[in-house]
């Protein structure tokens, strides 16, 4: 087993915690079964999709990272390029902008070759200042002012958040090695997503148990305080126990990572609410069954991404 | 077989990668022929994307109405219109000839079982509008009238790729499709069943304006 491993790009933790959460895939898939008397045709339904859905992730996950960094990067690219595709399909456009949405997605290939190419100072200004400078330019060339700024504005939000938020999970893969010997970039990239995914889980779950007083009534009316606390707990609980696992972080910076990722997803989850009632459309699309869209699955990690990468590089480089 | 190279290997990836797909009720689309399906026209995308909505397996009977003013203006593109895409070619312009001429090759397509494709606003127009449907369809429907006609709402094309575009700029397609219409009595009262229903399918769900 570990001798098929030195052809993969993971180490034996990473490989080990991957199985372990197909472990869990294939536990939550035997409950669904097993109890599928007690639950409604159509729910049961929704839960297999999502399941289903949860395997696709895990393994395309998988697959990419143990290919190694390139093909890491490109599957970072790729579903970038599903989530902006999604999102300019969900906003008002004009006639006029589809020129620079051709730009925005050239600006896709442009911000991971950066990360191949180990260029922080690029990476970290390309998309929001440059690209800023380039979409407006490319609108004014076009000349349409009317709706000018609503343009250029929700378009520079759109790579904010699909792009450039998104492609700092994807750095993790070029920090030096011997910052994490028992991860690497893999392992740090494994810990976010999983933390991540069982913070959404986690929310949602304890919501639905206990919930009572809504967090944000507005924005989504399922998210409550009860969800809130006792999603943090189980979350940074879950941070401490896979930290020396998958990690270089000591107790107390792996229960730092623990909030941030819990309290950044919740607000990550609220953004992409408030961006669907304020487009008046239910889902972001239709990509993966059980969830939606990719952005309704990508939501946490949108705001996760950056801090926990920043969190990381702060404390190790 | 090119028809289904160019499908499986150019078409499908391009429509459901670059594109992307939100299908609504794809089962009412129809499994077997005689069958036709009838959309709004925005793009040339449509006709490749309503063939992406059935299986590789029902291919060769998917026959798309095209203009042939268009379609067949050259040798070389009437080579790819008949045996790549499929089409069966018909006369726009074609003044004082019958309509039954006109028709021919389709009723021929609807004896044999085919599930023909066809866009009864004739022409793609300014993208994301529709306009006033012509009536070659009521003649159809009226000669089969046991074959469904399934009215299928495309939106986002026109965005993709409007007339008089060449760059195709990544957007999902949202497709609406509608439950089956059948001859009824007349042609204005099939007309009018069959713009309600398209009405009805671009009212199904919001959609974001696109100026």
């Amino acid at each position: 087993m570990l001798d098929l491993l030195q052809w993969t790009a993971l180490t034996p933790n990473v490989a080990i915690m991957l199985m372990g959460i197909g472990g869990l895939l294939a536990a939550a898939g035997l409950v669904i079964r097993l109890r599928s008397k007690q639950i409604e045709a159509h729910d049961r339904r929704e839960l297999r999709d999502r399941l289903r859905t949860w395997w696709v992730i895990l393994i395309a996950l998988t697959v990419s990272l143990a290919s190694g960094k390139t093909a890491s990067l490109i599957f970072f690219a790729f579903i970038s390029f599903l989530a902006l595709k999604e999102y300019v399909s969900i906003i008002p456009t004009r006639r006029a902008d589809r020129r620079t949405l051709l730009l925005a997605y050239l600006a896709i290939p442009i911000q991971y070759y950066w990360i191949a190419d180990g260029w922080y100072d690029v990476f970290t200004i390309f998309i929001p200042v440059y690209m800023l400078l380039l979409l407006s330019a490319r609108l004014v060339t076009i000349g349409q002012t009317d709706g000018f700024l609503k343009s250029v504005g929700t378009l520079h939000f759109g790579m904010m958040v699909t792009i450039y938020a998104l492609s700092h999970a994807a750095y993790f893969l070029v920090l030096p090695p011997s910052i994490n010997p028992l991860g690497e970039g893999p392992g740090f990239i494994l810990y976010l997503v999983f933390l991540t995914s069982l913070n959404d889980v986690a929310q949602f779950v304890w919501g639905k148990t206990f919930g009572k007083r809504q967090l944000s009534p507005q924005v989504s009316p399922n998210k409550t305080w009860e969800g809130l606390v006792g999603g943090t707990i189980t979350t940074v609980g879950a941070a401490a126990l896979l930290a020396p696992f998958l990690t270089p972080h000591s107790l107390p910076v792996a229960l730092g990572a623990g909030v941030l990722i819990a309290i950044g997803g919740v607000f990550g989850d609220l953004t992409v609410s408030a961006i669907k009632r304020d487009l008046n459309v239910k889902d972001t699309g239709s990509t993966l069954p059980g969830h939606g869209g990719i952005l309704d699955r990508l939501d946490s990690l949108l705001f996760t991404a950056p801090l926990y990468f920043h969190y990381v590089s702060y404390l190790y480089t | 077989m090119l028809k289904l190279l160019f499908h499986a290997l150019i078409v499908r990836p391009v429509v459901l990668i670059v594109l992307g797909l939100n299908v609504r009720h794809k089962a009412r689309l129809p499994e077997t022929g005689p069958a036709i399906i009838a959309a709004n026209h925005n793009s040339h995308l449509d006709t490749l994307v309503l063939m992406s909505l059935f299986p590789l397996t029902t291919l060769p009977k998917l026959r798309p109405v095209a203009a042939a003013d268009y379609f067949m203006r050259n040798k070389l593109m009437a080579w790819f219109s008949t045996s790549v895409l499929g089409i069966i070619p018909l006369n726009r312009h074609k003044s004082g000839s019958r309509k039954e001429d006109l028709l021919a090759d389709c009723y021929k397509a609807l004896e044999d079982g085919d599930i023909i494709i066809v866009f009864p606003e004739g022409s793609r127009g300014e993208p994301e509008k529709m306009t006033a449907l012509k009536c070659g369809i009521a003649h159809l429907s009226k000669k089969f009238p046991d074959v469904p006609v399934v009215p299928v709402f495309l939106h986002g094309l026109g965005k993709a790729l409007p007339k008089g575009e060449i760059h195709l700029v990544p957007l999902l397609c949202d497709v609406f499709v509608g439950t089956a219409l059948f001859w009824q009595s007349s042609k204005s009262k099939f007309m009018d069943a069959l713009s309600q229903s398209f009405e009805n399918l671009s009212h199904d769900h919001p959609l974001p304006a696109w100026t």
